[in-house]
């Protein structure tokens, strides 16, 4: 599974942050997400899918 | 597509002359007229049939049309590339502030502020709609709705855009300004408030204050009275003095740095406008489409009954998934977008869809058709909500043509919040009662004579207290 992020989309919800701490950091300055692991281990698969698609700006992608 | 794109390609470098400035234009195809005798274009179709005028653009035109309003050129797109393109440009590109002259008078001729749009949108997401603030929002919602519900009785009859309208002043008002500023509203402030609405004639692209309009005198009207509500509350205020810290709101903070009734009754209606109309509408349509759809219906009541049955609270299941509940609203969304038309203004030349617009051309997005192109959303007019179910998940798989609460850098910035207080709403009011219509179902309508679009009167449904809440206890937890 690899995660993408569209920076040019986020809005500093940080709601990611709340589904998959270890995948989706957030950068206070830029007030957006960082990536902090593209390609997340399987077990995170649902929290990584839960943020994706609650994602409010909906700037996050998952791919298999 | 039929439109010449005769500029753009050739050798690669740019004609430099200015000529391909107006053939960018002329070379969009411009929709046919119902209205051929109006002075200002295509400003009668807009304000006779929206919807009607924005679908024939896409199927007359293709991804890139073209309508006239009043003496500007209004370049509309649809499908996901131009929709992109449309809503990734930045604010320097596509500006938002000059496309809205229908909503300067509401907010106040006078009202000039000191941040920008973005900056406010900014502002209200890191203050009241920040993800922490939520929880506290959830119970909020929860307590308004069963204030609102309260003297129901067993049975009885409601009109829908009443009862939405006035209940999503109170939420609105409670969350962003404050529980002691909502205390003291009461539905002559809903009241007020639906006529700013219903003032948003689009005949404001030729004149905002054009004499002799009904609505627009009434929009004067009702704001004077708002700024009279609003100017009595901070007389009470100031009589009452200094407050503990807990007990202040926003309405204290705007006192204390001696903003005038006028000016804070502005900025609460600007706060609040972008979340009453929208939500009020989707409530209702929702509700409407619930209806229409029984074995829907029959779903989403199983899933809360279930949800709830041990015991928890609204303000907590509101902020977490509930699958069957969130795929109506969002099928709901799809076919009923509370804002049909997005405008932005061109602020230098820019290149959409392989057109190069020149600077201050109009240029618009439209959710009503992008939500129901058919290579994205097969049998697009059905009310399905299947289509959100794993694995099509219709939503994220076009995230550039399910576009309800708009796209880009500035998608609605309270969609998470919208959709909690659609989930607090219907967890209290579909576990405790049934509904049904009163009138048949194609009935229930749109008013469309507005930039801003309500629910048609009479839009009246049944209510009747469920026997027992018969909550499908054996359920083992999904």
């Amino acid at each position: 599974m690899r995660v993408s992020a569209d920076l040019d989309l986020c809005q500093g919800h940080q709601l990611c942050q709340g589904e998959a701490p270890t995948v989706f950091g957030f950068d206070e300055a830029a007030d957006q997400v960082v990536l902090l692991d593209e390609r997340p281990d399987e077990a995170l698969r649902d929290a990584v899918r839960t943020a994706v698609r609650y994602c409010p700006a909906m700037a996050l992608s998952v791919e298999d | 597509m039929t439109v010449s794109t005769g500029s753009t390609t050739g050798d690669g470098s740019t004609t430099g002359d200015g000529s391909t400035t107006v053939g960018g234009l002329q070379d969009i195809k411009e929709v046919s007229r119902r209205f051929p005798d109006s002075p200002h274009g295509h400003l009668e179709d807009l304000r006779d049939d929206p919807i009607g005028l924005l679908h024939r653009v896409r199927d007359e035109c293709g991804d890139v049309g073209r309508f006239r309003l009043a003496d500007r050129d209004v370049v509309l797109v649809s499908g996901a590339e131009a929709n992109e393109q449309f809503f990734r440009a930045p604010d320097s590109t596509l500006d938002q502030a000059a496309a809205y002259p229908f909503m300067t008078p509401i907010f106040g001729k006078g009202v000039v502020f000191d941040a920008s749009p973005e900056e406010r949108q900014q502002m209200l997401k890191n203050q009241a709609l920040r993800g922490d603030m939520m929880r506290g929002h959830a119970s909020t919602i929860e307590r308004e709705i069963r204030r609102m519900v309260a003297d129901w009785g067993d049975e009885g009859e409601i009109d829908l855009l009443d009862f939405f309208a006035e209940l999503t002043i109170y939420t609105t008002s409670a969350c962003l300004i404050g529980p002691p500023f909502r205390e003291e509203l009461d539905e002559q402030f809903a009241h007020h408030y639906h006529e700013l609405e219903r003032g948003t004639d689009a005949l404001a692209y030729v004149d905002p204050y054009m004499p002799g309009v009904e609505s627009f005198e009434r929009r004067d009207a009702a704001r004077e009275a708002l700024v009279a509500l609003v100017q009595g509350i901070i007389d009470k205020r100031k009589a009452r003095g200094t407050v503990a810290k807990e007990e202040r709101d926003l309405l204290d903070v705007l006192i204390s740095i001696d903003m005038s009734a006028d000016y804070i009754t502005g900025i609460f209606i600007s706060m609040m406008f972008a979340g009453h109309h929208t939500s009020s509408g989707t409530a209702s349509w929702a509700l409407i489409e619930l209806m229409r759809h029984p074995e829907v219906m029959a779903a989403v009541v199983a899933e809360l009954d279930e949800l709830y049955a041990d015991g928890s609270d609204v303000s907590f299941q509101a902020l977490r998934s509930i699958p069957q509940l969130e795929a109506a609203l969002k099928e709901t969304l799809r076919l009923h977008p509370p804002l049909v038309l997005l405008l932005r203004v061109a602020q230098e030349e820019v290149e959409l869809a392989g057109h190069l617009i020149p600077a201050g051309t109009m240029v618009g997005a439209t959710p009503r058709v992008s939500n129901r192109i058919a290579e994205d959303f097969p049998d697009p007019d059905a009310f399905d909500p299947g289509r959100y179910v794993d694995p099509r998940q219709e939503d994220l798989a076009h995230r550039w043509t399910w576009i309800p609460f708009g796209a880009g850098k500035h998608r609605c910035v309270g969609n998470a919040f919208a959709m909690m207080q659609m989930k607090a709403i219907f967890s209290v009011i579909l576990r405790d009662y049934e509904f049904e219509m009163t009138q048949s179902p194609e009935t229930y309508r749109d008013d469309t004579s507005k930039m801003v679009i309500q629910l048609a009167r009479p839009a009246k449904v049944r209510y009747r207290r469920r026997a027992v809440s018969t909550g499908s206890t054996t359920g083992e937890p999904v």
